[in-house]
């Protein structure tokens, strides 16, 4: 597991139109600035070269199965919330190139793909999303399955936080204990503030090579007002949050009523896309293709995210386990809810809502898990 | 091991459009390596050059309209020890499988002066429906990579990477905004089986189904959805009852909305 090194926090105040800065001196470190960008009619998370590419003056709106951008007034960069893209993009891309097997004459050589990733630094992580990489830091990181590859590119990112100052519809971070104010877990943490102080980031050091950007800066003494402000900033977002998990004895909940008929309502709404499990931040899931070539001697086998709401998903000797939507819905939610708890001693949801505001169909994990709740009874049989 | 003798393939026309036969020649990187892994050995399209079966690998085009076409896949099969349908029209009947819906015969005798030289049967099908299929590509036209892919993986001997989960899954791997949520625009995609690489969604329109229904299409929800969107029952319809129409749970979709 990969933990930024833990040092006294330092802190100080950067003037927003300084920002620029910033970018400069990540680059000048190697770090190649990955932060959210307005892409077609979401902000997402993709390389960029300037402050000016992000999303600057602009917010969103979300609820159940849809996403708006909408303009604000207030200048504000970081005025978005969370779009369809996470670090998981970066850390365990979608696609990934493991080996290739090369035949020349009789011999076969196998070539392993350990190029290292670029070093990048994931600008606008949400508390919520530090939450997500501390969880796929167990799952790739726990002896003795270390995936290297995650490991490598864990290794080369530099994580800059920033906490919300609003939240959306659909966030319920509050409830599963990740956010909104950012905990730990980043290099560099930064909260927007616009106040009569003006508009600038109170920037927190969280590492070693936290500090060492920070200190690039061309910053001012953060004040007891700053920090005030900052507070003030989260507790707007915290105040914003309506929705809510129950996560109170959910695992049980959730095993006891595995045959509960209620699944097969929810079956008849999933569209058994694979969406809600492809914009999860935790989401870990991927297949192995091969492929060769028309001379048959280049062979590549190649990483891709994977969903369990496929057939193939589940499939071994015989046939496929899970043939219903309604039985990969509930594998989904119960092991995301539940047995996520037993196997890395968390639960695999951090509230960040995406998969509520990016479900085609609208369908919410948090109205799913309460209504299972609150008709928690005896057993019957399920569809399989 | 290298095999021994280039496999032969054989291309054929059934009732379609050409699409799918051009995305053959459309291969024009990989040609020349095409050409020296198998051996065209009919082609009528590409070439005139045509040697008899048997041929180890049938690519079949279109769907079946007629009798004599009826007849004419049989002895395709025979002569075949692999047949690949290829395209919405091979796979579920085209867009002339619009027909199925209607009665045939108000069609020939709208469209032609002699409806009486018309000899037709009332009902586009898929190859499957009449011999035994091994593959199919989906798609309106085929995808070239999943073609090539096909190809390379019959030359190896190994299963094809074929997948039948949605066109949402490649829509999020290439990290698209999804259209339907983030525009309200409406998109087949939770329905249709992956192949093109989201081609539609990633020039930012609404994915329209051309690669057919997917394993679990969950086609009720959709138009739910849809319906949600604003969409009315007519262009729904129409959604469900375009170059897949006949295939099932489009099929079925449709019917629903034309009660
Ligand atoms: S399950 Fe949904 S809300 Fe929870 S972390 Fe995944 S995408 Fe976010
Ligand atoms: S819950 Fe929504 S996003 Fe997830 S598979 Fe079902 S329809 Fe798709
Ligand atoms: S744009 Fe269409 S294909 Fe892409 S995720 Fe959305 S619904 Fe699926
Ligand atoms: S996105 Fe849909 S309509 Fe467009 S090429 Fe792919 S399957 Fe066909």
């Amino acid at each position: 597991m990969v933990i930024s090194d833990s040092r006294p926090e330092r802190s100080a105040v950067l003037d927003a139109r300084d920002l620029g800065s910033l970018l400069e001196a990540l680059q000048l470190r190697g770090y190649g600035p990955v932060g959210p960008t307005i892409v077609g009619d979401a902000v997402v998370l993709r390389p960029i070269a300037g402050v000016d590419e992000l999303p600057s003056g602009v917010g969103d709106a979300q609820e159940p199965g849809s996403y708006r951008l909408a303009p604000r007034d207030d200048g504000r960069f970081f005025g978005h919330n969370l779009g369809p893209s996470s670090a998981k993009r970066f850390l365990f891309p979608p696609v990934r190139s493991l080996w290739t097997a090369i035949r020349i004459g009789p011999q076969v050589r196998i070539e392993a793909n350990d190029d290292p990733p670029p070093k990048i630094a994931l600008i606008g992580l949400r508390a919520c999303d530090l939450a997500a990489i501390a969880i796929q830091d167990r799952v790739f990181g726990r002896e003795p399955y270390v995936d290297p590859h995650y490991q490598a590119a864990r290794e080369n990112a530099l994580l800059i936080a920033v906490n919300c100052s609003q939240a959306a519809a659909t966030c319920f971070c509050a409830s599963m204990g990740t956010g909104p104010r950012v905990g730990g877990g980043f290099d560099l943490c930064l909260t927007e503030l616009l106040d009569a102080g003006g508009h600038r980031f109170l920037v927190e050091a969280g590492s070693e090579k936290g500090d060492q950007v920070l200190a690039d800066l061309p910053t001012t003494v953060a004040t007891e007002r700053d920090r005030r402000a900052a507070r003030a900033e989260s507790d707007r977002a915290q105040a914003q949050i309506q929705r809510r998990l129950d996560t109170d004895g959910l695992k049980d909940v959730l095993y006891r009523n595995a045959e509960h008929p209620y699944w097969n309502t929810v079956g008849e709404r999933c569209l058994a896309c694979g969406n809600c499990t492809l914009v999860c931040p935790t989401c870990f899931c991927a297949t192995v293709e091969d492929a060769s070539d028309l001379t048959g001697d280049r062979t590549e086998r190649t990483r891709i995210w994977d969903s369990c709401f496929n057939l193939e998903f589940s499939y071994i000797h015989g046939g496929s386990v899970r043939t219903s939507t309604a039985a990969r819905y509930r594998q989904w939610i119960t092991h995301k809810l539940g047995a996520w708890i037993e196997q890395f001693g968390t639960s695999g949801c951090v509230g960040c809502g995406r998969c509520i505001a990016w479900c085609p169909v609208g369908i919410d994990i948090t109205e799913e898990a309460g209504r299972l709740r609150s008709e928690d009874r005896a057993p019957q049989p399920v569809g399989r | 091991m290298k095999p021994t003798r280039r496999p032969r393939v054989a291309v054929w026309k059934f009732a379609s459009c050409d699409g799918c036969q051009l995305t053959v020649l459309d291969c024009e990187d990989e040609l020349l390596a095409l050409a020296e892994a198998i051996e065209i050995a009919y082609f009528p399209e590409a070439t005139r050059a045509s040697s008899p079966g048997p041929y180890d690998v049938s690519l079949v085009e279109g769907s079946i309209t007629t009798r004599n076409d009826a007849k004419r896949i049989l002895k395709v099969r025979k002569q075949s020890r692999i047949v690949v349908a290829i395209g919405a029209c091979a796979t579920a009947g085209g867009i002339q499988a619009l027909r199925n819906h209607a009665d045939v015969a108000d069609y020939t005798r709208a469209v032609y002066a002699h409806p009486e030289w018309i000899e037709t049967l009332d009902k586009s099908t898929p190859i499957r429906n009449h011999v035994y299929v091994d593959y199919e590509l989906r798609g309106c036209p085929i995808a070239k990579g999943q073609l090539l892919e096909l190809v390379t993986a019959l030359l190896a001997g190994r299963r094809p990477n074929l997948p039948v989960y949605s066109v949402c899954e490649e829509c999020k791997r290439k990290g698209n905004p999804c259209v339907m949520v983030a525009r309200g625009v409406p998109c087949m995609g939770p329905v249709t089986q992956a192949g093109c690489g989201a081609l539609c969604p990633s020039f930012a329109r609404g994915c329209y189904a051309c690669f057919g229904p997917c394993e679990g299409a969950n086609v009720h929800a959709l138009d739910a959805a849809l319906a949600k969107l604003g969409v009315g029952e007519e262009d729904r319809l129409r959604a469900f009852r375009g170059f897949n129409g006949y295939a099932e749970p489009f099929r079925e979709a449709a019917e629903a909305l034309n009660r």
